[in-house]
């Protein structure tokens, strides 16, 4: 039943799929982690990526992470704008627990309903050279499909565990979560930052878009999906930690897999919610929790 | 003096009911009021714990299909009778409401959201793995031939929707207004002022969760007669629970009609929106139409209201 070569594969397209993934928390890390945002809308900007990369991809034939990283700075804008909204209209009038939700959800579902009257619900993919290639290290067989966005992922989460801890902007955005009026007082206006960090959190939805429609094809439901895995990543990680993030990440990315592989695909999409509704249950701090 | 006039109107909208089985011949009409009226009892149910509690239930979808699939799984196993499943559904959905809330209800309210949303997934997977119930392939259902006096079975089911849904309603009215009511108003407005006053919060609650998932369960358990066909994907569909928050936030939570005004209104637009236009305009105008009152009107259609008799009166 359980040979080697099996599991060996399983665990390392597990550790590729779990970077991955920590490429889409990541901004949920920050949003969720950092600002107390709720952001449920977060993989529903992760489709539109997708879709942004798929569109310019069939047209002008750019490479699918080139893509996101042009986006990426429009995404920025997007999040600013809309955390303009949500402080006007939430967090100013102190609403942000319930009203605030159920305005990241009602975005989520407009987003996901335009994408299906605009592209329908067929699945849509890029072309890359490396998509299709795959490397063979002994008995483990390592698709680049695969690789490369865990590359990049890696890239990304790194970036931005850097500048969170050694810039000045980036430790204010640590600060806003500690302590808001201490941060007022060192002279920093708490909701420039918030307004700046939220920008950021939806500017890595674009990468983690086209990473995500490079590893197989992408419709507009699929966001769904990666709700549960995020925030199960995100509380398991600890909250707003990169690190426990990271770690959270490729622990889902295992254990999906090895599930995928031993008990069936069909029971995978409940891995993420299981675990999450278990560290609730058991350690709601998670891993690394403050 | 207020309380009977509310039962003379339970009364005359439930002799209406009678009455307009009697008249309309048009199968259209009980269909398409049994759909908003399953979409009212879903409003009334999410509001117990959103309007009055304050706690996001974003699992709506769930709490239906697992009635859903209570009623279908007994009835294949036992062949019982419709009442009876609905009890059924009632029980099974109550309980899951109570653990969920158990699991989570001690923490944030941010996580209750998040758990029933992941409850959800879990459960479709469940059901989709189960072949006892058809699994990914879907169930279906045969009418009974049995409707009582009803000239068809339609009718049957409407009347009987209408019966739950008054049910609802007085339930909702008679929280609302309790003890039991202002204790998760309480808890609402700042919980930790209310445990401090001696509020038993998450007694209240569980008591909160369970009655709304039982409500969703009740709503859920004749839906398998309804369509005669159910599968994972239509009955956990994330349209319900899009709905079963909309509704609610268009027509007010904190009152108890809030939810009922925002689900006949709602609910009727779908219909003639679906009819007319088209049924994927119609999901997008519900968002678009959740997001605006939140964002603009979050007290609702009962909140804009009592702000223009206030401004009136003085």
């Amino acid at each position: 039943m359980l040979s080697l070569d099996l599991f060996a594969n399983a665990i390392v397209a597990g550790v590729l799929l779990g970077g991955f993934y920590a490429a889409v928390a990541i901004g949920l890390a920050i949003a969720f982690g950092q600002l107390d945002i709720v952001n449920i809308a977060h993989p529903a900007f992760v489709i539109v990526g997708s879709y942004i990369a798929y569109i310019v991809n069939t047209h002008f034939g750019l490479d699918p992470v080139l893509i996101g990283v042009l986006v990426a700075p429009v995404f920025f804008l997007v999040g600013v704008g809309i955390y303009r909204i949500y402080y006007a209209a939430f967090e100013r009038t102190g609403q942000e627990s319930l009203s605030g939700l159920a305005f990241f959800f009602g975005l989520m579902f407009i987003i996901e309903v335009v994408l299906i009257l605009v592209y329908g619900v067929d699945y849509r993919l890029v072309r890359a050279g490396y998509i299709g290639e795959t490397i063979e290290v002994g008995f483990v067989g390592i698709p680049l499909r695969m690789l490369v966005p865990f590359v990049v992922a890696i890239t990304c989460t790194s970036a931005i565990y850097l500048y969170l801890s050694r810039t000045f902007t980036g430790r204010a955005i640590l600060a806003v979560a500690q302590d808001r009026l201490a941060l007022q007082l060192m002279g920093a206006d708490p909701v420039r930052i918030k307004q700046f960090a939220f920008g950021l959190a939806i500017a890595t939805t674009a990468i983690a878009g086209s990473l995500l429609i490079i590893i197989g094809p992408v419709e507009p439901s699929v966001g769904r999906l990666y709700i549960g895995r995020v925030f199960a990543i995100v509380v398991l990680g600890g909250m707003g930690s990169i690190s426990g993030m990271f770690i959270a990440a490729l622990i889902l990315g295992i254990v999906e897999t090895l599930v995928a592989t031993f008990m069936g695909p069909s029971w995978a999409p409940a891995v993420a919610f299981g675990l999450l509704l278990l560290t609730l249950a058991v350690r709601p701090a998670g891993l690394l929790g403050r | 003096m207020k309380i009977s006039a509310f039962w003379i109107c339970i009364a005359v909208i439930f002799l209406g009911g009678l009455a307009f089985t009697e008249v309309a011949t048009n199968e259209y009409y009980f269909t398409a009021l049994y759909v908003i009226l399953q979409a009212t009892i879903m409003a009334i149910a999410w509001n117990i714990l959103g309007g009055f509690t304050g706690y996001v239930n974003f699992g709506s979808a769930a709490f239906f299909a697992v009635g859903a699939y209570t009623a279908i799984a007994l009835d294949k196993a036992l062949g019982l009778p419709l009442p009876l499943l609905i009890v059924a559904a009632a029980v099974v959905c109550g309980l899951i409401g109570l653990g969920v809330g158990y699991l989570t209800l001690r923490l944030k309210g941010v996580y209750f959201a998040i758990a029933t949303l992941a409850m959800a997934i879990v459960l479709e997977t469940l059901v989709t793995n189960w072949t006892y119930v058809g699994g990914a392939r879907g169930a279906y259902i045969l009418t009974p031939e049995n409707h009582l006096w009803f000239d068809s079975y339609i009718q049957m089911l409407f009347m009987l929707m209408l019966v739950l849904t008054l049910g609802s309603v007085a339930i909702s009215r008679k929280l609302n207004s309790s003890r039991l009511g202002r204790g998760l108003a309480a808890i609402r407005d700042d919980e930790v002022a209310a445990e401090c006053a001696g509020v038993p919060t998450l007694r209240l609650k569980l008591i909160s969760t369970t009655v709304m998932g039982a409500m969703m369960g009740v709503a859920g358990a004749p839906y398998p007669f309804f369509v005669t066909f159910v599968d994972p994907v239509s009955a956990f569909n994330l349209f319900v629970a899009v709905n079963a928050i909309a509704m609610p936030m268009i027509g007010g939570t904190a009152h108890w009609i809030g939810p009922v005004i925002g689900a006949l209104l709602v609910g009727s637009m779908q219909e003639i929106i679906t009819v007319n236009v088209s049924s994927e305009l119609n999901v997008l105008i519900v968002g678009v139409m959740l997001v605006l009152f939140i964002s603009l009107a979050p007290q609702g259609i009962v909140g804009l209201v009592q702000k223009h008799v206030l401004r009136r009166r003085r």
